[in-house]
């Protein structure tokens, strides 16, 4: 019989949708995973409320652990919950550089003195590693980024917005 | 009347219809970046009604689940303000709109994260950073309009004088919003004035754009009074789902 951390190790198997350099672990999104009697219960909660990628990942998940569950006689339920609401936080540090390795400029932390400030944050080139980056657009090609240009070597690219 | 069913559906249906009015813009935005921006505050809009629906029927206890409230009632069991209504018009409209619910909104998530309702509580903490954000892109917009030519500022200036009669309902208490205060679930809605007028004059101040000086208010839509517009609306939204009731993606 697998225990909890067994089946959070396999979840780290599922690559999120949009963002397949992470895992659904690795994108803070699993809140919970619970074995009991013929059941194994998964709770995840969304980035955005919207985020059509939640459905695709609750399939994904399914097709994944399902069977495994199902070998130890329990049947799988995968839960959405709201709280505690997900904030860029949930990102660790390597969470964070495997994002910028992929060209996603990571978010900063919910807690940094510009972010407290209301001020616009300082967004790094993933390309070339410039600061010099401008805003085009305060919303990207999923709910969860902004559309940023780098002044220095003047490609696109994604910011992974700071909530 | 259930009342906590009732306030739920408030909130499920204001995000719900503005959500709707969002997407028609998909392909007509005026821009690339603007046309992605308002389906994506659209996308947040729907994912808020599903969570507050969802919940409704939970609360209402009759079986029917948030494409059920969506899709099969009829206008006058609607329970949307008349502002989240107004049509789209051009872009100016639409940001006006956006940025009249907006300020309103933010208000309402982060009075609404205190509910002593932890289902309440628990959608209200997510959508309250949502509608900040969307705030701080309506705002810039009405910013940029207001300051801009003289041709964006004359239309933007209008679509607040249509718009303005219309913020009745967001403020307006009856006996459910009161239930809603005595049971702890959430504010009164003319508590919520003050910030929200805060945010519109900080807007006039820095755009330059006038206020008119006393506006009738119009309400109705809390207790499904509503206009024309959202028959055109529900008819888009609900056909496919009406015409073929078991229709899967």
């Amino acid at each position: 019989m697998r225990s909890p951390e067994d089946w959070i190790a396999l979840l780290e198997t599922v690559p999120d949708p949009e963002i397949p350099v992470l895992n659904v672990v690795e994108m803070g999104i699993v809140r919970g995973v619970q074995c009991t009697d013929g059941a194994l219960n998964i709770k995840i909660t969304p980035t955005y409320m919207g985020c059509p990628a939640m459905d695709a990942i609750a399939d994904d998940i399914h097709a994944k652990l399902a069977p495994l569950a199902e070998q130890e006689s329990r049947i799988l339920t995968v839960e959405m919950v709201y709280s505690p609401a997900w904030t860029t936080d949930w990102l660790d540090d390597n969470a964070k550089a495997k994002l910028e390795a992929y060209g996603i400029a990571p978010p900063g932390r919910t807690s940094d003195k510009r972010t407290l400030r209301g001020q616009p944050p300082e967004v790094r080139c993933p390309l070339c590693k410039s600061m010099e980056t401008e805003l085009v657009s305060l919303f990207g090609s999923t709910a969860c980024k902004a559309h940023y240009r780098c002044k220095s070597c003047a490609e696109p690219f994604d910011h992974f917005k700071c909530i | 009347m259930n009342t906590r069913f009732e306030y739920l559906l408030r909130l499920g249906d204001d995000a719900l219809i503005l959500g709707q009015q969002l997407g028609l813009w998909t392909g007509h935005g005026p821009v690339l970046e603007e046309d992605i921006a308002l389906t994506n505050i659209g996308l947040d809009q729907i994912g808020q009604a599903r969570a507050w629906l969802t919940l409704s029927g939970k609360v209402e206890g009759l079986d029917r689940d948030e494409d059920r409230l969506a899709y099969f009632r009829d206008r006058s069991e609607f329970r949307n303000a008349l502002l989240c209504e107004r049509p789209n018009g051009h872009f100016g409209d639409t940001i006006a709109r956006q940025f009249l619910f907006d300020a309103y909104a933010v208000g309402l998530h982060e009075s609404l994260c205190h509910s002593n309702d932890d289902n309440i509580a628990a959608i209200a903490r997510k959508s309250a950073k949502e509608s900040a954000y969307h705030l701080r892109h309506s705002r810039a917009w009405m910013l940029r309009l207001g300051d801009g030519t003289e041709e964006s500022r004359d239309k933007v200036q209008q679509s607040l004088i249509d718009l303005l009669p219309y913020v009745g309902d967001l403020f307006h208490s009856d006996s459910v919003t009161q239930a809603a205060v005595a049971e702890g679930w959430g504010p009164d809605p003319a508590s919520l004035r003050d910030g929200w007028n805060a945010h519109v004059e900080s807007m006039l101040s820095m755009s330059g754009l006038n206020r008119p000086d006393s506006v009738p208010e119009q309400t109705g839509g809390r207790i499904g009074r509503h206009t024309e517009q959202l028959s055109h609306l529900l008819a888009e939204m609900q056909v496919l789902p009406r015409t073929y009731p078991d229709a899967q993606w």
